[in-house]
């Protein structure tokens, strides 16, 4: 009964919570800019309705293009397993958060190598920002997770994230809370890395590599990135949120999510993009973040 | 001798008989241009002087001494074929192209001598940078946002830009043909859509050529009415353009900002003319309608309140760092590369070019009033943003003084017939830069050609050398801070 209930809190979570999630981020931004927006279940509508159509294959295209979405989606919630959606993770074991690196590195990289079976200069672009991007943002988050797990002496992200004392312990969470937002805003596609509301492909990181896909290919390109999006902010708030009296574990979790997807869409609302050129540095910042965390808890 | 001899000098918006514009040797005729050229005169057009299309026949160059505020006239014998004025004179190369293009007259020695508009982009050659590292990108003639075709071609090193070239020419209007065709009713509705976020200018163009045939004197009110659409239409778009400046960096609230305020000028302009572009307002002689006082009163509100908003909102666009660290640097053109090029508006303004109509062959209502020239040095996207909004300032400020003293008199005077044999030319700072309008006469007082010259023909190259050693993820940034108009260079 309790695994029944677990798996069914699980779904609900996978189904709603990336759309939710990206629908307030998008609400936050027009609040601000004094529009009223596009309601908070946008995404979820546009998905159901890209679920419905056919998809336009391009003749130069072979089944690494269509395999791309579908194994991306699927790394994803192999990953969201890892994680403690509902209070606890589906699955836990030592090391699982090394699995979790490289589960989100494998969508990376079937996205970008249907990407380049495209053949298309833009998507060839997209595909090689995409991954010289990632490779500073993927030690940052190896890094901010090398410190948790120092701290913690634990190698599973269930444990990991729980609140924990010990020397160095608050600052080297403040300090691996920075870096994984830095890595949440580039491996998300958010301002100031990329700008996820641009038509201009040229500008585009992770857009860009998507642009060939269509139909329930594309619905599962987004819903997975939103799950992305969601993963990554859940191991915040597991980090800095204790459990609410009130709310319960799955309560907190929401009202967390909740509120980065607002600290989210406030970041997006106050500054502009970067220079491509500059996220580098914006990324090296990050390791160095992360860097200082897991020296301060070296005893 | 001094070189201005061999021409014939007109102020902007006058007429000159034709017999009086100097008819010399293609060889004189260039080498007097040059000669101009040397001494500081700007090649304003440089166009073919023939009735009929597809017929050789002799150029005409029409000058501008900006310092001076006079236009110099001059023509060449008919000729087949001549030594090319763009290796001496890079001004001149897409006047070179246009002309073999439309009449088949070669210039010889032109390093560029492809086609502008008449012959399909699909059949045209490119550069292309060979190398193993080098890769070409392709954008458009259909592009992901709702704007025209035009296609952009790059080579790339990586992510830096070693060469763009620019085509266009998908649109096939035959503007220049209909204007051509004469003094017909639909004339100046053709001319307002020449480029459509350029109405007011390109009808003031028409009319000013018009008037300036048949001599007519408009009184002073309409050419204040005048202004003020002018104006009008100057804040919309630049407005507009910061707003979509502030779009493209990612930063939202002023994009919301600008592009609400955007619609507060849309909504002035239709007020006037019953329409969001200030379409079907002049006409020769005047403006259509008067301005009554309540409007007027509306008007004064709305500019009133705007200077505020428009200021306040500015500073917070221009105030964030991390919009300035964005836009600084990008996409630089020096004031040499907009002097040889010939480049006018907005983008030779940013880079320290003191170069407008307003100010250097006023017209209208200009004569009497002057809005000051704002340049900046950088000639960078922060440059053209920043002239945006000084421009749009400057013409807040002179629209409070005009709306609250607008001159007396009817709004319009009957214009007769052009008279026979003249030749007219008409310049207008629109808001993107130069509207150049030239017509000729013949001997029934018919027009014999009309030539349009919208400041996008001057400033496509602009961008291509803009990009150049730039970045390509900069592009369509770069691209929103010139804002040109396809339709208004492929007419």
């Amino acid at each position: 009964m309790e695994t029944l209930k677990l798996v069914a809190s699980y779904l609900v979570m996978l189904v709603f919570a990336p759309p939710v999630m990206l629908g307030i981020i998008t609400k936050t931004k027009a609040v601000v800019a004094g529009r009223k927006g596009p309601p908070v279940l946008q995404p979820l509508y546009d998905t159901l309705k890209l679920l419905r159509k056919g998809a336009v294959y391009s003749t130069t295209t072979t089944w690494m293009f269509r395999l791309g979405p579908v194994v991306s989606l699927a790394a994803v919630l192999a990953a969201s397993s890892l994680v403690p959606l509902s209070g606890t993770p589906l699955i836990s074991f030592n090391g699982d958060a090394i699995l979790f690196v490289y589960l989100l590195a494998l969508g990376r990289f079937v996205t970008v190598t249907a990407a380049l079976d495209t053949g298309s200069s833009f998507e060839g672009m997209g595909a090689s920002r995409e991954v010289a991007f990632s490779s500073l943002a993927e030690p940052a988050l190896i890094l901010a997770f090398a410190s948790l797990a120092y701290r913690s002496g634990e190698l599973s992200l269930a444990r990991m994230f729980a609140p924990h004392g010990g020397p160095g312990s608050a600052a080297s969470a403040v300090l691996a809370l920075g870096s994984l937002f830095v890595v949440l805003l580039a491996e998300n596609s958010r301002i100031p890395v990329d700008d996820p509301n641009t038509h201009l492909e040229l500008t585009m990181i992770h857009e860009v590599m998507v642009l060939d896909h269509g139909g329930p290919d594309l619905a599962f390109i987004l819903h997975g990135a939103g799950l992305k999006l969601v993963l990554m902010a859940s191991l915040l708030v597991w980090l800095v949120l204790p459990e609410m009296p009130v709310a319960g574990r799955v309560g907190s979790l929401v009202l967390g999510l909740a509120a980065t997807a607002v600290v989210i869409g406030l970041v997006e609302s106050s500054m502009a993009r970067l220079r491509l050129i500059r996220v580098p540095q914006l990324l090296v910042a990050a390791i160095c973040a992360a860097t200082f965390g897991l020296i301060l808890t070296l005893r | 001798m001094s070189p201005t001899s061999r021409f014939a000098s007109i102020r902007n918006g006058e007429a000159v008989d034709f017999s009086k514009v100097p008819v010399v040797s293609v060889e004189e005729f260039r080498s007097s241009i040059l000669k101009m050229a040397a001494t500081g005169h700007r090649l304003c057009a440089l166009v073919r002087d023939a009735k009929k299309d597809r017929t050789a026949g002799g150029l005409l160059a029409v000058l501008a001494d900006d310092a001076g505020g006079k236009l110099f006239l001059a023509a060449s014998q008919p000729m087949a074929r001549y030594p090319s004025l763009t290796p001496d004179l890079p001004q001149a190369h897409l006047f070179e192209r246009e002309i073999h293009e439309d009449c088949g007259i070669v210039p010889e020695g032109h390093p560029w001598l492809k086609p502008v508009r008449l012959v399909p982009p699909d059949k045209v050659a490119f550069f292309k940078e060979e190398g193993a590292e080098i890769h070409e990108v392709a954008v458009g003639p259909i592009h992901a946002g709702i704007i025209e075709p035009g296609h952009f071609r790059f080579q790339c090193h990586g992510e830096t830009v070693h060469h763009l070239e620019i085509q266009l020419g998908y649109q096939h209007r035959g503007a220049r043909r209909l204007l051509s065709a004469g003094l017909d009713r639909r004339s100046l509705a053709v001319a307002e859509s020449i480029c459509g976020d350029t109405a007011v200018a390109h009808a003031w163009a028409y009319c000013a050529v018009w008037e300036a045939l048949s001599g007519c004197a408009p009184s002073l009110r309409a050419e204040a009415i005048r202004a003020v659409l002018l104006e009008a239409e100057r804040l919309a778009n630049h407005i507009g353009d910061l707003g979509a400046i502030s779009n493209d960096v990612g930063y939202l609230p002023a994009a919301a900002y600008f592009g609400r305020m955007r619609g507060d000028f849309l909504n002035m302009l239709m007020l006037v003319s019953g329409n969001r572009y200030g379409k079907g307002i002049l006409k020769p002689g005047g403006a259509a309608f008067d301005l009554p006082d309540e409007m007027r009163a509306q008007m004064i509100e709305t500019v009133k309140r705007s200077i505020v908003q428009v200021r306040e909102v500015g500073n917070m666009f221009f105030g964030e760092p991390s919009v300035i660290s964005r836009l600084e640097g990008v996409g630089v053109i020096s004031s040499k590369v907009c002097d040889d090029l010939g480049l006018v508006g907005v983008c030779a303004r940013a880079a320290g070019v003191d170069r407008d109509v307003r100010q250097d062959h006023p017209f209208g209502l200009y004569r009497f009033r002057y809005i000051p020239v704002m340049r900046l040095d950088s000639g960078d996207v922060f440059a053209r943003a920043m002239v945006r909004f000084l421009e749009a300032q400057r013409s807040l400020e002179f629209l409070r003084g005009l709306l609250g003293h607008l001159p007396e008199g009817k709004s319009a005077v009957p214009c007769g017939a052009p008279a026979a044999n003249q030749i007219a030319v008409s310049l207008i700072e629109g808001w993107r830069g130069e509207v150049c309008h030239i017509a000729k006469t013949g001997r029934d007082g018919k027009y014999e050609w009309y030539q349009v010259f919208d400041p996008s023909f001057h400033n496509w190259i602009g961008v291509a050398m803009a990009l150049r050693g730039g970045e390509i993820s900069d592009f369509p940034l770069c691209n929103k801070s010139f804002n040109l108009s396809y339709a208004g260079h492929d007419l």
